[in-house]
């Protein structure tokens, strides 16, 4: 890493490999995300991006390489341990229960129960899903509300406010803009925007829109059939160099990760 | 139906205060009605209830009452394990033969000097063995649980008949016991019904009946969430299976021999279409306990006033039929109703 270490690293990724039968999803992954930042992650479909952020949620285990969670090095065994260390995803399908209510989905897996009894205490959920939306100024008619019944950009911030409910200071978002009409992606935008100001989460989100990536990340990288071939604050790159490399990369067919990209002046 | 409900909310301000709580009050019971099936499966058990009582007047005699409440209870315990296997997308097949198997593990147990209660744990565990066996084909070797199950329900079949020689067998009498267990008049229907409870707590309030309607409902999306949905399966297939056992081996106490032949695919499709006829979807997500044991006690009121009518078992079976396809079809149609209901 050639930039100067403005803050400490949240997560660090050292060499990191993966196959799934023949294929090679990832080479040789290096990436880091310091504290509060918000880090963009582009690419062409299939060049890796959902594989890597599901080894960093603990979804699946990488074959090879390093994980690295605030300075200590630890093997992420399942989506609970990750979580557990702080890390929360958005995935792209949101994950979200159709038949379940709004309260019970953002509250699965982490349910609050009527102690001593194993029982689910649904009027605590109801109440504290409740004013964890409020706060974060998501609209929605109720938090009895079957998902099923509600919008795109409405399950996306139930999504959202899942994630960053409890203790999540890492939030890896795969795709949030992804099927949204203009006005709730704007909506979304604001939402990544307010939980960037408030300075405790640090976020990975994955993109195909470069010009929103460019608006609200601090840093991207560009993955490239498993490798990370550009790695820049958003201040240093452009919509031009970015469309060019990966343009470049149908041109001459793959790009060959073990040469250095030449860098570009916009 | 669904639509009615809107514009009534739209036009109250106009009536008096009488009127709109009238006009909310039937559209509120059109709304249960929507969005609860149970509500409309009493309705049909009370239409039917009136019809075979006006009938035939034997129908509600105490008898006849107790009659029902036999043929209710084993299958509605079987039935209180399908919703849950339903519910996170599986279905278990082999639940009937389960029923006929552990009686008879509980009388060789006895047989061989143990007391009955051993057995009956013995019985209780074999089964949980089986459906612990049908959860790790299905889930670790990826076998549809329908084709898993099948596997199960032929080799259970064999073995029942193979450790019997064909032959039932007289039920241990050790006097409270068997009251307990099934012989006493209402004992088996107090199970049916202490377990459809417990159950439907287990499914409504607990974090075991939320993970399996996550489950069932985004398989993914519920692994995504950190949900152990192998767990999830494994535990109701064992579930159905534990059930399973345990109405066979009340059944034993009801009366009072055990037979390599009860229970069968018989009662293993009417528990699955007493869930289905209460509402659980055989998709994955859907579905309720006291759904099923409602759909339950329908087709044990048309099986007895049929009976008591003459009806042939061969005219039975038809009207069976065409009552699970009714029932399906309006279940399918009134999803579609509830669906535009939400737009």
């Amino acid at each position: 890493m050639i930039e100067s270490q403005e803050a400490p690293d949240v997560i660090g990724a050292e060499h990191i490999v993966k196959s799934f039968g023949a294929v090679k999803a990832l080479r040789d992954i290096n990436m880091h995300l310091m504290k509060g930042e918000v880090l963009g992650l582009v690419g062409d479909n299939g060049a890796g991006k959902s594989t890597l952020i599901k080894i960093l949620t603990g979804f699946i285990q990488p074959d090879d390489g390093m994980i690295f969670i605030n300075g200590e090095e630890v093997k992420l065994r399942s989506v609970s341990h990750a979580r557990s260390l702080g890390i929360e995803t958005v995935y792209q399908d949101l994950a979200l229960v159709n038949e379940l209510s709004v309260y019970h989905n953002m509250f699965i897996k982490r349910e609050l129960l009527r102690k001593p009894l194993p029982l689910l205490n649904n009027r605590k959920m109801r109440e504290q899903a409740r004013q964890h939306l409020e706060k974060m100024r998501i609209n929605i008619p109720s938090v009895d509300t079957e998902v099923a019944k509600l919008s795109g950009g409405q399950r996306q911030a139930i999504a959202i406010a899942r994630a960053v409910y409890s203790e999540a200071n890492i939030l890896l978002l795969d795709e949030p803009l992804a099927a949204m009409g203009a006005k709730e992606g704007t909506r979304i935008l604001d939402l990544i925007r307010n939980l960037k100001a408030s300075g405790e989460v640090s976020m990975i989100m994955i993109a195909h829109n470069y010009a929103q990536v460019l608006e609200i990340c601090d840093r991207v990288n560009l993955l490239q059939h498993g490798t990370i071939t550009l790695d820049k604050r958003v201040a240093d790159t452009s919509l031009e160099e970015l469309n060019e490399l990966v343009m470049r990369e149908y041109r001459v067919g793959a790009v060959r990760p073990e040469q250095p990209q030449p860098r570009h002046t916009p | 139906m669904a639509k009615d409900v809107l514009p009534s909310a739209a036009t109250q301000q106009a009536e008096p205060e009488k009127a709109k709580g009238r006009r909310a009050f039937w559209s509120n019971l059109a709304g249960i009605f929507l969005r609860r099936r149970e509500a409309s499966i009493i309705v049909v058990a009370i239409v039917l209830v009136i019809y075979f009582q006006a009938s035939n007047q034997n129908f509600l005699t105490q008898a006849n009452i107790r009659t029902i409440s036999q043929f209710i209870a084993a299958t509605a315990i079987i039935s209180a394990g399908e919703v849950m296997l339903l519910i996170c997308g599986e279905i278990d097949l082999s639940a009937g033969m389960v029923f006929a198997f552990a009686p008879f593990i509980m009388f060789f147990t006895y047989q061989a000097g143990l007391p009955i209660w051993v057995g009956i744990i013995f019985g209780l565990l074999a089964s949980a063995v089986v459906g612990l066996f049908n959860g790790l084909v299905t889930v670790l070797l990826k076998v549809p649980s329908f084709i898993t199950t099948l596997g199960t329900l032929f080799l259970l079949n064999g073995l029942t008949l193979t450790l019997s020689q064909g032959f039932p067998v007289l039920t241990p009498v050790v006097g409270a016991f068997n009251q307990v267990f099934g012989n006493s008049p209402y004992s088996e229907i107090a199970w049916a019904v202490a377990i459809a409870i417990v159950m439907q707590i287990v499914l409504s309030y607990t974090r075991w009946g939320l993970h399996t309607v996550a489950t069932g409902g985004n398989l993914l999306g519920a692994k995504e969430s950190g949900v152990n949905v192998n767990r999830i399966k494994i535990g109701n297939f064992m579930l159905t299976s534990l059930l399973a056992g345990f109405a066979g081996i009340l059944e034993g106490f009801r009366i009072t021999s055990i037979d390599p032949g009860a229970g069968g695919t018989n009662i293993m499709f009417a528990a699955v279409a007493g869930a289905v006829i209460g509402g659980t979807s055989l998709m994955g997500g859907l579905g309720t306990i006291v759904g099923a044991f409602l759909g339950v006690l329908v087709l044990s009121i048309l099986q007895d006033g049929f009976t008591l009518l003459g009806v042939s078992a061969f005219t039975f079976d038809i009207i069976l039929g065409a009552a699970i396809l009714i029932a399906m079809i309006l279940n399918v149609r009134l999803q579609l109703l509830r669906e535009a209901g939400r737009q």
